[in-house]
């Protein structure tokens, strides 16, 4: 309130500000008035820029989104490669090694990765630019240092899932066909992998689009994430219960779209709802 | 002829099998224990601001350098893994006990009340676990208690959903129909033949969750929400010096180092649990 107002304000003028924010109401009536704007697809307006919250949010939303692409695009093939890698070796030393990089992988903080990144790539070698909002190399940063975590954790998922694959009768099968590895890897075994590898796909790429609120902070990529923290430092709730609520929504979108690809990518829950 | 094992090959061997448990979770008791006793060890005060020596480089006299304020680095390391392993420890125990207690009650007594309470665990998994852990913390007043009710928040609902399914499978063994027959009521049943069998499992899943406990600790505390400065935590020691990065590196990487190592231990140690616990067919 006194950052609002100034610290050495006229009482008047608080008055005013807490009259026009509603807070003079009861807590009650705060929240349905709350609920009430939301019912009208409306967030209100920020506290400092008076700007409209959804309008903010719908401007920021495609740069996220752009960020969660890129992410996604480095995240999957380096993890599902590496799981494929390791589960075909189980118990090796590849095996071994990619279990240790990628608990590793899950070790790193985010915010952390992401400095030494920068320091690295940008500041050190000065191959992209540190931070900012641009084109895709801009991009590239940001969207390594989030798929740092998502690629451990589906190199950790695959490697698993395919090595109870492997073991498998119509694995047997399909070699004593004399099929070579290459087709029993592509048609028996990623076909029957896939449901885990979205499953985890999915989460990870709704997490990006609530923002990832600290490396977008970060890199200065002018996201979601970042409106969402610049919210948060400022006490902006306006802002930070509009992020959230869209933040979620998106979240529980994203989990509902990779359950329907479920039932394009795998046949037998296509039977299962036929049967019912 | 059966071969004999002498005590002496058979600890050998089982110190072998252990290690992958017993060294990392060493490690992290070690860093415990000394942030514990670090008062009483000769290194300097963490937040004594000395401005006749800032932005030192590691050295003899400041192994991890000095901050911006001259504060020396390696006793604000040490001390802070007092927080970090701290509010992971007890984060772990209290969504653990509340994941236990919905998980026995709903797992048992089925019906209504377990509609009711897995409704409850679904609406907080839909949420996105850090974004509601971030909302949690700028409710309330900033600080180290704030950052254990968001994460315990956040993640009981893990451990409900676990025992509830390892119940239903327990619940229906003779044991159970045996007590019942000789008349213990619910709650005994509950207690004393159910629990028990489900221990093993939260404590393992606790092993399991307690690395992104610490990530999540150190996040928060990055973007200022846990314990204020100038308590030293490793988050907040690398958001304050993070202008620093291009001169004065070490001011950054020593406390993320310190982050990573702790991670690293609690998910090694975490993972060798789940491997017993699967080689003994619970699948987690």
């Amino acid at each position: 309130m006194l950052s609002l107002a100034g610290e050495r304000a006229h009482p008047e003028i608080i008055e005013n500000i807490k009259k026009e924010m509603g807070i003079d109401k009861g807590f009650i009536r705060q929240y349905a008035g709350y609920l009430k704007l939301l019912m009208h697809g409306n967030f209100g307006t920020s506290y400092y820029t008076n700007r409209d919250v959804l309008k903010d949010i719908a401007a920021k939303f495609p740069n996220t989104l752009a960020l969660a692409f890129v992410a996604t695009l480095i995240a999957v093939p380096a993890g599902v490669t590496l799981g494929f890698i390791a589960a075909y070796r189980k118990d090796g030393l590849i095996d071994k090694c990619v279990n240790a990089v990628s608990l590793a992988g899950l070790s790193i903080p985010v915010f952390w990765s992401a400095i030494m990144i920068m320091l690295l790539l940008s500041l050190k070698l000065k191959l992209f630019p540190p931070s900012g909002t641009g084109d895709i190399r801009f991009l590239v940063l940001p969207a390594l240092a989030l798929a740092i975590p998502a690629a451990a954790t589906l190199a950790r998922i695959t490697r698993t899932t395919v090595a109870d694959i492997l073991k498998m009768p119509y694995i047997n099968t399909a070699k004593a066909k004399g099929l070579s590895s290459l087709s029993i890897s592509s048609v028996h075994v990623l076909k029957n992998a896939i449901i885990p590898i979205v499953t985890i796909i999915g989460l990870d790429f709704g997490s990006y689009l609530n923002g990832a609120v600290v490396t977008e902070t970060i890199f200065g990529w002018d996201g979601l994430g970042r409106f969402t923290m610049e919210g948060i430092i400022k006490r902006d709730y306006p802002v930070i219960l509009g992020c959230i609520i869209t933040g979620t929504a998106v979240f529980v979108l994203v989990n509902l779209i990779t359950d329907i690809a479920y039932h394009y990518l795998d046949p037998r829950i296509r039977l299962h709802a036929k049967d019912r | 002829m059966p071969k004999t094992v002498n005590s002496l090959e058979f600890g050998v061997q089982s110190f072998r099998n252990n290690l992958k448990l017993f060294l990392p979770g060493g490690i992290i008791i070690l860093l415990f224990a000394v942030s514990i006793i670090a008062p009483f060890l000769s290194i300097y005060d963490p937040n004594k601001i000395d401005l006749d020596s800032i932005k030192r480089p590691p050295g003899i006299d400041h192994p991890f350098g000095t901050d911006s304020k001259g504060r020396d680095m390696f006793a604000r390391v040490v001390y802070g893994a007092k927080a970090s392993i701290g509010v992971a420890v007890v984060a772990a125990f209290v969504s653990a006990f509340i994941g236990f207690f919905v998980g026995i009650v709903s797992g048992y007594f089925g019906g209504r009340l377990d509609t009711v309470l897995m409704s409850i665990t679904d609406f907080i998994l839909s949420f996105p676990s850090l974004l509601l852990a971030i909302a949690i913390s700028v409710v309330l007043p900033p600080g180290i208690y704030t950052v254990m009710i968001a994460i315990s928040v956040v993640s009981w609902t893990s451990f409900a959903r676990l025992i509830r399914g390892h119940v239903l499978t327990v619940k229906d063994m003779p044991f159970v129909d045996a007590a019942r027959a000789v008349g213990c009521g619910n709650l005994r049943i509950l207690l004393l033949h159910i629990a028990p069998l489900c221990v093993p499992l939260g404590l393992v899943m606790m092993g399991i969750k307690m690395g992104g406990f610490v990530l999540t600790e150190a996040t928060l505390s990055f973007l200022g929400l846990g314990a204020q400065p100038p308590a030293p935590t490793w988050g907040s020691m690398i958001s304050a010096n993070r202008a620093y990065i291009l001169t004065e590196p070490w001011m950054v990487i020593f406390p993320g180092l310190a982050i990573f190592i702790t991670a690293f231990c609690f998910n090694t140690t975490g993972e060798s649990l789940k491997d017993r616990q699967e080689a003994m067919g619970n699948r987690l």
